[in-house]
């Protein structure tokens, strides 16, 4: 029984990971209708900045994590006012050869300087080991994340559904000609949310390197994993991939604990089934633009 | 593809020196060794480490041998069969190599195997570990070590040290399922259990479901076996799980535990007991010299790929020595065969037989010395030959 919750933390753990690292993907495919496959450059990015800062310059974990975020962001604007922009009206198979080769330049340039081995974050002793909670054991790191992921999940939720700014994303994204005929600067709308997303990524690539091992081919690795998260979530909303990342993430866990020998199968077989009955994905709407 | 003529800058050196007094060496008077490691991609420290090794040697010995002058031309392979073909090829008939070396992983290895035989030029492994190497061309001869050597002595190891129950995490490739085996093989034979046995996919993100099934199997102690760069991430979610706390301890081949990278995994590893080839810690004198000199030169310690890079470079120029810079390779393979040294990791030997190394494989336990981890030995299992082999 107590194995059940531990697994059952550890799951939701790994899916909060997930929804964090692929939610800014789901932002730029379901609502710019951008495919971005260099989204998991950004959380190697973010990963590493935490890395350099932490373990070379002696800043807290907690300190770093926000830095982490901001300058993951900063890369992503440079590249959308530069590069990104560019390929806004092009077709799809042109976005994925160039955002493809970004992926592997931003491979190649960190093995570069950093070199191709896993890299660590010194993590602050509080955050390390496990607690027993009425006899289930709680990893604390795992704990952070889903405190963390979870929040920050409830405030994405808010501001797209609340605020001005949600509520011009929105338009901007249903019909952008007419957002813009109203008065809504739909280039800007577009950078700030692209950056936003760049700058989740990179929050998440810093929280899981300790789970998922930090080196240069991050984004080649775990693309896959933003992609299935996306594609079965559907990209319409926030709650969409949410909901996809713990139930690959439980899934996943629960399959290698449960049938180990079937494990690395268990989170595509579920994909499979979840797009043969639902081929736009869990929450998607039917061609959504 | 990348190339480069590594050591200009010693053979520079060497020249102004005067080392020997030598002429500029002539073509005819040169001979080349055609290196090819993963220099870049997952396995690059692998590939690091031998290069380093092999600079060090021939700073240290000089970079003559029996009136020849050794050349090495480095390729990178990034560990992918097809590039290690390619380069193999390009080396033998372009650059007319007298040895091709190096080798980071099995498949690499090989892939080389028939080029070696066509070409009658030696092939000297100084890294990939599955015992059939050795068996893909007579003109192979391996440095590194096997897989089997560590795995079975790991194996006799713990059933006589009071380990009864295992449970087994390796990772689901060839390397890893030798490990196993060999393992499993001389465990169970000693009157062991398996009690849980558990294959993770090479490309493994997270070892949490894995490790919670380990723990809840309650066995003495887990047996692993991970690709070099995994084992940080394992050690680090094995004490993040408690089982350290649990009382279940870490046993398997040194890979685990490399030197490369054993200083970064924390506190968690000590305790785990490896059987393995070298050491670091490997109290020799000539060991002391080799890892004072490799920090020296490198800025980190010495991992059991550079003591096999150092140990092939080691072997080709004995080599030499024995044919007097003949270059005949199937002279050379012969004047390898047999060969018996002292080397950093202790007294090694080529069986003549099967062109694989004979080694010492010593128990070791990870313990702090000096504020740094090492794997600090403390038996010692003499010359043991390449068991994969001797069971056919």
């Amino acid at each position: 029984m107590t194995s059940i919750l531990t697994n059952l933390f550890d799951g939701v753990a790994y899916g909060m990971l997930l929804f964090v690292l692929a939610c800014g993907l789901a932002v730029t495919l379901g609502l710019m209708n951008f495919v971005n496959l260099a989204h998991g450059a950004f959380a190697m990015a973010g990963g590493y900045i935490c890395m350099v800062l932490v373990n070379r310059m002696g800043w807290p974990f907690f300190a770093a994590l926000p830095l982490a975020f901001v300058s993951s962001a900063a890369i992503g604007i440079a590249l959308e006012r530069t590069l990104y922009r560019h390929l806004y009206a092009r077709s799809h198979l042109d976005q994925v050869l160039f955002t493809i080769g970004l992926t592997f330049m931003s491979v190649a340039a960190v093995d570069y300087i950093q070199g191709s081995s896993r890299v660590f974050i010194n993590l602050p002793a509080a955050l390390q080991g496990q607690f027993d909670l009425f006899g289930v054991g709680i990893g604390r790191y795992r704990l952070m994340i889903i405190v963390i992921c979870g929040l920050l999940t409830i405030a994405l939720q808010m501001v797209l559904a609340k605020t001005r700014f949600g509520s011009r994303l929105r338009a901007a994204v249903d019909d952008p000609r007419a957002a813009s005929g109203l008065g809504i600067n739909v280039p800007q709308v577009f950078a700030f949310t692209f950056a936003f997303g760049c700058g989740l990524a990179g929050l998440g690539g810093a929280l899981s390197a300790e789970i998922l091992g930090l080196d240069p081919y991050f984004p080649l690795k775990f693309m896959i994993y933003f992609l299935i998260v996306v594609t079965v979530g559907g990209s319409s909303s926030i709650t969409g991939p949410f909901l996809a990342s713990l139930l690959l993430g439980i899934g996943d866990v629960a399959g290698k604990y449960y049938v180990p020998k079937m494990g690395p199968f268990v989170i595509y077989t579920m994909m499979i089934v979840i797009l043969i009955w639902r081929p736009n994905g869990l929450f998607g709407r039917t061609a959504a633009r | 593809m990348f190339e480069r003529r590594i050591f200009s800058r010693t053979v520079a050196a060497a020249a102004i020196a005067g080392v020997a007094g030598l002429a500029p060496a002539k073509a005819e008077d040169s001979v080349k060794v055609g290196l090819i490691l993963p220099m870049t991609g997952g396995q690059a420290s692998t590939g690091k480490q031998i290069e380093n090794a092999i600079k060090l040697y021939m700073q240290q010995k000089g970079d003559a041998v029996a009136g020849k002058k050794i050349e090495i031309i480095l390729k990178d392979d990034a560990a992918i069969p097809d590039k290690t073909k390619t380069a193999a090829q390009e080396l033998i008939v372009n650059d007319k190599v007298n040895f091709i070396a190096g080798f980071g992983v099995t498949p690499a290895a090989l892939a080389a195997a028939p080029l070696a035989t066509q070409a009658k030029i030696p092939e000297v492994v100084m890294a990939a570990g599955t015992s059939i190497i050795t068996e893909r061309s007579p003109y192979i001869v391996r440095t590194s070590f096997t897989l089997a050597q560590s795995s079975t002595i790991i194996g006799d190891w713990a059933v006589k040290n009071g380990i009864k129950k295992v449970a087994t995490l390796t990772s689901d490739y060839a390397p890893g399922n030798d490990a196993l085996n060999f393992f499993k093989q001389n465990f169970t034979a000693g009157g062991g259990e398996v009690v849980e046995e558990v294959k993770t996919p090479l490309q493994n993100p997270d070892f949490a479901p894995f490790l919670q099934r380990m723990k809840d199997a309650k066995p003495d102690a887990i047996f692993v076996f991970v690709p070099a760069g995994q084992g940080g991430n394992f050690m680090k979610q094995y004490a993040e799980r408690g089982l350290d706390k649990a009382g279940i301890k870490v046993i398997g081949p040194g890979d685990v535990t490399d030197d490369d990278l054993l200083n970064n995994m924390g506190d968690a590893v000590l305790g785990t007991v490896t059987a393995h080839l070298y050491s670091a810690a490997h109290p020799s004198q000539m060991n002391k010299d080799f890892v004072a000199a490799y920090k020296k030169a490198f800025g980190n310690r010495p991992g059991f790929m550079a003591v096999s890079g150092y140990d092939g470079i080691h072997l080709i120029y004995e080599a030499l020595k024995k044919t007097n810079g003949d270059t005949d390779g199937t002279k050379l393979v012969e004047a390898m065969k047999g060969q018996k040294w002292e080397s950093p990791r202790g007294p090694i030997s080529i069986d003549p037989e099967t062109r694989d190394i004979v080694q010492n494989i010593y128990i070791r336990k990870v313990e702090k010395v000096d504020g740094e981890l090492y794997n600090v030995e403390f038996a010692t299992f003499e010359a043991v030959k390449d068991l994969g082999k001797t069971k056919k």
